[in-house]
């Protein structure tokens, strides 16, 4: 099955700051109880936005004027904390396609680039001045672009970064490993028949 | 021509060999295909890596390197089922019939060998020195305490490895974080962990695996070191090791899963050769003395947000930059705590001492001489959860259990438990739990407002006994 080449992300963005945002804020443990990923859409941050009794916060993603968002923007350590992959798969099935931000945990950058959710780092000051603007003109229609590594707005525009192998993966269409990874059965079967595997004979 | 490669120049690292052992090859987009030695699975990030399996019509390649057990959802009251939750009960049984279908070990309930996952592992000797190790779950770092690489994936990597028996990856550089000299009386395993969380930061480990040495670390007994590696994740290194010695190989010797006979001999041989080199060359070296880590208690949101316990709780303005300021903001409203507030004598709600980082034999035994004879503070509520039910057993046999019965704490079954509170053990509303897991997350412990401060099983105990966040030391007189 040939995968979407992921080379450039338009659309609104939604600022969610601050430093070391963990992947229980984004997606509380009480949604993990699930066999399947289908019922994660509207999940995301979900105690950042609601109090217990249902009622808004006032997170950003739920004010009208952000509404449709494709693009977060984000603060350091993004992701950090559990290898749930609930925490992209939320963020995807809500609507996001890409994030920016300062820096990401290795396991939600990992997961989220396995699922086509690119994830691009950019310095804060360009991203507290990224949120200034989308802040002061939600519809700024933004760009993440990854053959240029821009994000851009009809007013600015910031260099961003990611390492080469996920980029080019995203790029190529090659982002889900499983095929990649399916061609060199001989070097597999070699290690398996020559690293021990752990027995209780 | 003189031929020299630069591997027989420089030395290497258990984490440089242990890597190149398993290249299976490169990958068009320059990532190495990564073999997998071992890979655990639980209920909660495995079902969805089974369904695209399934949809992609491909079977499980290798088996026998799968192990599986059941510990996020479980009860740990009443663990006879059907549960009282069914979506609980649907995950066990969507793990039970996966393993089933795909001729993979699992430890359920009433095998005598379930737990939470880093627990058995070791308990078990399946985690050996020298392998790759994965399971979706981030602390899987743990299983590095023997000498392994281990790694914390997503679901669809999971799917990867039970497809494949391999992973797309970039090797990460290596912090050499060595603590040398003597623990003080009283500070544990946990304390040096949330000491170098502390000092590097919760995101000081990007982009690295840690190493842990030095002389405070090789004196560490097998438990203690999987509490040190079980946590390097907190401070965003992926996977932290120990190399192995004598004490790994000790640990290890009998076990159910680890080699025996003339085939130990032989494991003990190749295992040693994993240790890094002397001259081994590191990315980064960072040096602690052992003399300057206090027992440690978390005051925020973040595992780095720590204090000693004679400390008190910070301003803003004490943080690092603009960043750092707006997150002790966040952090000191979210905890209803006041700058300058000794952080001894803050009451405390709920006692939880268990979970992948302290719910170990090591733990318990470390608790019960202080708590013979003493009685938790009425009112305060007092979970002990074993982390596996080899380590349930040995505590009711070493009569632990009854100790901490005797003392008024809940003696519970096997699970992760109040750690994350996928089972019913949940905060309620903005309670302060002293607790020996690993997140001080917003929300972790399953209310949205609850309040959660880090700390080592002594230290929760002295919580328990005061009613209080208390000084270990003084409580149980340690010198």
């Amino acid at each position: 099955m040939p995968l979407t080449k992921i080379i450039s992300i338009s659309g609104k963005a939604v600022p969610v700051a601050g430093a070391d945002m963990d992947t229980d804020r984004i997606i509380p443990a009480r949604f993990l109880k699930c066999i399947t990923f289908d019922e994660l859409a509207g999940t995301m941050f979900y105690d950042e936005r609601f109090n217990a009794d249902g009622s808004s916060k006032g997170h950003p993603i739920d004010a009208p004027q952000h509404a449709g968002a494709t693009i977060i923007l984000g603060g350091e350590n993004f992701g950090c904390g559990s290898s749930r992959e609930h925490a992209p798969q939320a963020i995807k099935r809500s609507g996001i396609q890409a994030i920016v931000a300062e820096t990401f945990a290795e396991i939600f950058f990992g997961n989220s680039s396995g699922i086509g959710l690119p994830c691009v780092r950019a310095s804060r000051e360009d991203l507290l001045r990224a949120m200034e603007i989308t802040t002061a003109a939600p519809d700024t229609q933004w760009t993440v672009d990854l053959e240029s590594m821009t994000l851009s707005c009809p007013a600015a525009s910031f260099p961003i970064t990611m390492p080469a192998e996920p980029r080019e993966a995203l790029m190529q269409g090659k982002w889900d490993a499983v095929v990649e990874l399916m061609n060199a059965p001989e070097a597999v079967a070699h290690l398996a028949a020559t690293l021990p595997a752990p027995s209780s004979k | 021509m003189l031929q020299c490669p630069i591997s027989t120049i420089m030395g290497k690292t258990l984490y440089q060999k242990v890597w190149d052992a398993h290249t299976a090859g490169t990958l068009p987009d320059g990532r190495t295909q990564l073999f997998i030695a071992t890979m655990y699975l639980h209920e909660v990030t495995s079902p969805q890596a089974f369904a695209m399996l399934r949809e992609l019509k491909l079977p499980v390649l290798h088996p026998e390197r799968l192990f599986a057990t059941v510990d996020h959802i479980i009860p740990t009251d009443n663990q006879s089922e059907p549960f009282a939750d069914p979506r609980a009960a649907a995950m066990l049984n969507e793990l039970r019939r996966n393993c089933q279908e795909n001729n993979i070990r699992f430890f359920d309930l009433p095998s005598g060998r379930q737990g939470i996952v880093h627990m058995v592992g070791p308990e078990l000797g399946i985690t050996q020195p020298g392998m790759t190790i994965v399971c979706g779950d981030s602390h899987t770092a743990t299983h590095g305490a023997v000498g392994s690489i281990a790694m914390g994936i997503g679901t669809t990597q999971v799917r990867d490895v039970l497809a494949t028996q391999t992973l797309a990856m970039s090797p990460l550089k290596v912090r050499n974080v060595r603590v040398e000299g003597t623990l003080r009386p009283g500070v544990t395993a946990k304390d040096v962990a949330l000491h170098i969380i502390g000092k590097l930061g919760a995101n000081g480990g990007l982009g690295y695996a840690y190493e842990f040495g030095g002389s405070a670390i090789e004196s560490m007994d097998m438990d203690g070191r999987l509490t040190l590696c079980n946590l390097a994740i907190e401070g965003a290194a992926r996977c932290g090791y120990i190399n192995p010695d004598e004490t790994t190989f000790e640990y290890l010797k009998g076990r159910p899963f680890a080699p025996k006979g003339a085939e130990w001999d032989a494991a003990v041989e190749r295992w040693k050769s994993f240790a890094s080199d002397a001259d081994a060359v590191y990315d980064d070296v960072v040096i602690i003395p052992a003399e300057e880590i206090e027992p440690t208690v978390t005051w925020g949101i973040s595992p780095d947000m720590n204090i000693g316990i004679g400390g008190s709780v910070p301003a803003p303005e004490a943080a690092r930059d603009d960043e750092g300021r707006k997150a002790y903001t966040t952090a000191l409203e979210y905890m209803k705590l006041t700058p300058g507030q000794p952080i001894k004598g803050l009451p405390v709600d709920v006692v939880f001492i268990g979970s992948c980082t302290n719910g170990h034999i090591t733990d318990f035994r470390a608790v019960a001489p202080y708590l013979k004879g003493r009685k938790v503070k009425p009112g305060i509520k007092a979970l002990a959860v074993p982390g596996s039910q080899m380590t349930a057993v040995q505590c009711e046999e070493e009569g632990i259990a009854q100790i901490f019965r005797d003392a008024g704490f809940e003696w519970r079954l096997p699970g992760c438990s109040m750690c994350l509170a996928m089972n019913p053990d949940k905060l309620v509303g903005d309670q302060i739990c002293a607790s020996t897991s690993n997140r001080n997350f917003k929300g972790r412990q399953g209310s949205p407002t609850g309040r959660t401060l880090l700390m080592s099983p002594i230290m929760a105990a002295a919580a328990a006994v005061t009613g209080t966040v208390a000084d270990a030391r003084e409580v149980f007189d340690i010198q």
